[in-house]
């Protein structure tokens, strides 16, 4: 190495001097590396820019999102832009007799062929315990997965190094979806809210501060009363309740 | 994960960390005993904004010149894009329209939608249940958007305290009474049934055992009207419409970002012209109508501000309605987030969302007092942290040379007792402790981020803009915030006018078929402009991608 400020990196195949103290990202773009594909948000949430990557001279390989890794010295980068990852197209309904965790095991029968390796768990980038996860499928524990698998980026590394060949990501997302959708109690007072602006004319009381003038509905902006911050849901009320259409 | 110590901080920060620490105990007891930093009156807002909101300044503005909206300032990097000649592929269609064309176009299709963010993939699920053949273009993958990096909530009036009459003023009052009232109407009134349409879609809202959801306020709310789902609310609310999308057979071109319009001979739009990246050839698409759900500007890095924006947001939407004769609104007016990343800094400019503050992390300079109340409005709290910082010089420096101050993370625990910060934020907290720092421990230096486009194209309330075919949905509208949005009104924005503009676009298909000969006619009186102009034959656009480094332009 020549610089004291930078490392020396493999990136797809070809050697590199990138300055140090970077994301793996702004480093190779600094170089003059330009990426279209395999780069999306730039903050460590679409998953786009997954590699795998190797010290030299060490065993163990990881999974890291360029965006978010900094780089080393000695880093052999394989970049993983798309993993041909199976997904099924599947609506939410629920047949009768069925539960969530039926259909999501029948969309997604591979989960059953976890051997527990844990290479996932210790793949991921993001810090889930994908391994877990599957595992809380299996047992039938949506809620559980499906907030074990909350942050997950779609970054497919679990999947790529999988020996059952899982699709982890996309199973979670069913269980997500179908725990969303059939397990968690709809919001009453949503359910609420919409009935009494079905009833009420809510257009006729916009109508009314449209037409105000300006310094009357600017007042009228001032003298709003704030809910106080620790408020226990659906208690408070304000005194004014002429705009929440309750006399 | 590896544990890499260089994230924690260094010592020229601590010692102002521990200041924030010795603070703690005294704005944790006047908190609870009910006492806040006041909020600034109506003319004091705008004395602060007018002074040091970079909105307000005339450095790094420009008047536009030429096209619809000529007259208005605008930012130079925006007015560079807007007053730009099309892309070399678009020109020699023009110059050769007749023959490429006549052709047989590559492809066809009812309802064409530019982008797959939010306010695409809404817009695609309305239009495909309305039975209407669906293709998304989208410049990078389907769901790359700013949608996914939105972090704290979506705001609806549903709580008993609350109605859409409330959240109406709530909007009106946060973009300083200069949004379209129409278009507000719209947002506030459809809220609360979007709601009830995620939670049908199995969307993972933040919830109370029973399903009662869990709200907070956000900057400029005058009830807890923000719904989440942990800090990961538009990531989880993309996942969800991209499966429902994909359930209902919407087709997806990617890596196709469009580059202009093609208007048959009455002005209307019959379809688009897209980009291959990075190789350059054109693919013509016909569509009975075209939705324009393209996102912001925040990658053009106004005055070299850093943003929390997605790589793609380069405002191209803008560039190419605005040569089809499209005005825009507020275009002048971007939102600075008050709480991007100052340090470390590889996250730069990155989110910290604003939930922190819903749930009482306050904002703090170097001596760790208070300036200002945790909730104003974005564009008064970026203002008054770019006067703490400047005019006051309490902010903290980093070892980069960025100023900043401090979001008190650790106070939430005080206040809401421990594991709330793990629960309330688990991709952040995962994130920063993946990096060997304790956000439960350490407060976190911010500093205001690019973060949002308030205007854009205008449309009405059925999303529709002034050229027939035409609807446009999401960032690349204006009119909804006015100058200012309030948190949480752009993840409702997207998935209301994205269904209206769905809808609309749907019926408009089948209403008035495939239209006339595609053509690029609509060109004609704007290169006329430019050519006066003396416009250099150089500068185009849409640029597509943001430019770092040596990276030559796309």
């Amino acid at each position: 190495m020549d610089r004291a400020d930078h490392v020396s990196i493999l990136y797809d195949g070809e050697k590199h001097e990138v300055p140090s103290g970077r994301t793996i990202l702004s480093a190779l773009e600094e170089i003059g590396i330009g990426f279209v594909r395999g780069v999306g948000c730039r903050g460590g949430v679409c998953g786009a820019c997954t590699v795998l990557y190797r010290i030299s001279d060490e065993t163990e390989f990881h999974a890291a999102l360029m965006c978010q890794e900094p780089v080393q010295a000695e880093m052999e980068i394989l970049p993983l832009p798309y993993f041909p990852q199976k997904k099924v197209r599947h609506s939410l309904d629920l047949p009768e007799g069925e539960t969530p965790h039926y259909r999501v095991v029948n969309y997604y029968p591979e989960i059953n062929r976890c051997i527990m390796c844990g290479e996932c768990s210790r793949l991921c980038p993001v810090g889930i315990d994908v391994m877990g996860y599957v595992g809380m499928i299996k047992r039938g524990e949506l809620r559980e997965a499906a907030w074990e698998s909350f942050t997950c980026v779609q970054c497919q590394a679990c999947a790529l190094r999988c020996p059952g060949q899982i699709p982890q990501p996309n199973a979670a997302l069913t269980a997500r979806l179908f725990h969303g959708r059939h397990q968690v109690p709809q919001a009453e007072h949503l359910t609420r809210a919409l009935e009494k602006n079905r009833k009420e004319d809510i257009h006729a009381v916009i109508g009314r501060l449209r037409r105000m003038k300006p310094v009357e509905i600017q007042a009228l902006y001032q003298r709003r009363e704030i809910e106080p911050q620790n408020a226990p849901p659906g208690t408070w009320l304000p005194e004014d309740r002429t705009l929440i259409m309750m006399g | 994960m590896a544990v890499n110590q260089s994230h924690t901080l260094p010592e020229s920060l601590r010692e102002s960390a521990r200041l924030v620490e010795k603070t703690r105990e005294e704005r944790l007891a006047r908190l609870l005993r009910g006492e806040t930093f006041p909020l600034l009156s109506l003319s004091d807002r705008r004395a602060w904004l007018e002074e040091y909101h970079p909105d307000y300044q005339l450095e790094g503005r420009r008047t536009l010149g030429v096209g619809p909206s000529k007259g208005m300032e605008t930012p130079v990097e925006l007015a560079d894009l807007l007053e730009a000649w099309p892309r070399a592929n678009v020109l020699s269609l023009y110059e050769d329209s007749d023959k490429r064309l006549a052709q047989e176009p590559d492809h066809v299709t009812d309802v064409l939608i530019i982008g797959g963010g939010g306010a695409g993939m809404a817009a695609a699920i309305t239009a495909a249940e309305a039975g209407a053949k669906v293709t998304i273009a989208t410049k990078l993958r389907p769901g790359d958007s700013n949608t996914i990096m939105a972090e704290g909530g979506i705001q609806a009036a549903d709580q008993e305290c609350d109605s859409p009459v409330q959240h109406f003023l709530d909007v009106l009052g946060g973009g300083h009474f200069t949004n379209d009232p129409d278009m507000v109407e719209a947002l506030v009134t459809d809220g609360p049934e979007t709601l009830r349409w995620l939670e049908e879609l199995g969307l993972l809202f933040d919830k109370y055992a029973t399903g009662r959801m869990k709200t907070r306020h956000g900057g400029g709310t005058s009830r807890k009207r923000l719904h989440s789902c942990g800090d990961v609310t538009g990531l989880e609310i993309m996942r969800v419409l991209q499966d429902r999308a994909e359930y209902l057979g919407v087709e997806t071109i990617q890596f196709h970002p469009a580059v202009e319009l093609l208007t048959d001979e009455n002005g209307r739009a019959v379809g688009v012209v897209l980009e291959r990246i990075p190789q350059g050839e054109t693919l013509v698409v016909r569509a009975k109508a075209v939705i324009l759900a393209t996102g912001g500007f925040g990658r053009l890095h106004f005055r070299d501000f850093p943003t929390s924006n997605h790589y793609g947001a380069t405002a191209d939407g803008l560039a190419i309605a605005y040569r089809a004769g499209l005005p825009l609104r507020d275009i002048q007016s971007c939102q600075y987030h008050p709480t991007g990343v100052a340090y470390p800094e590889q996250k730069l400019g990155l989110l910290l969302t604003e939930k922190f503050r819903g749930l009482g992390a306050q904002i703090l300079n170097r001596h760790g007092d208070e300036f200002v109340h945790n909730l104003e409005p974005r564009d008064v709290t970026t203002a008054t942290i770019i006067r703490e910082c400047s005019e006051y010089d309490n902010g903290v420096e980093t070892p980069g040379g960025v100023n900043g101050v401090w979001l008190d993370i650790p106070l939430i625990e005080l206040l809401h007792g421990r594991g709330t910060i793990e629960r309330e934020f688990p991709g952040r907290f995962k994130e920063f402790i993946g990096k060997g720092f304790d956000i439960r421990k350490w407060p976190v230096l911010a500093y205001p981020t690019l973060h949002y486009q308030n205007g854009g194209v205008v449309t009405g309330t059925d999303a529709a803009t002034d050229m027939p075919g035409l609807f446009a949905a999401g960032e690349v509208t204006g009119g909804v915030h006015g100058k200012n949005r309030l948190m949480g009104n752009a993840l409702l924005e997207i998935l209301v006018f994205g269904r209206r503009a769905g809808e609309g676009a749907a019926r408009f298909a089948a209403e008035f078929g495939a239209g006339g000969k595609p053509g690029l006619s609509h060109l004609d009186a704007f290169l006329e402009e430019l050519t006066v102009a003396k416009i250099d034959r150089q500068r185009t656009a849409p640029r597509l991608l943001p430019v770092y480094g040596k990276v030559r332009p796309v």
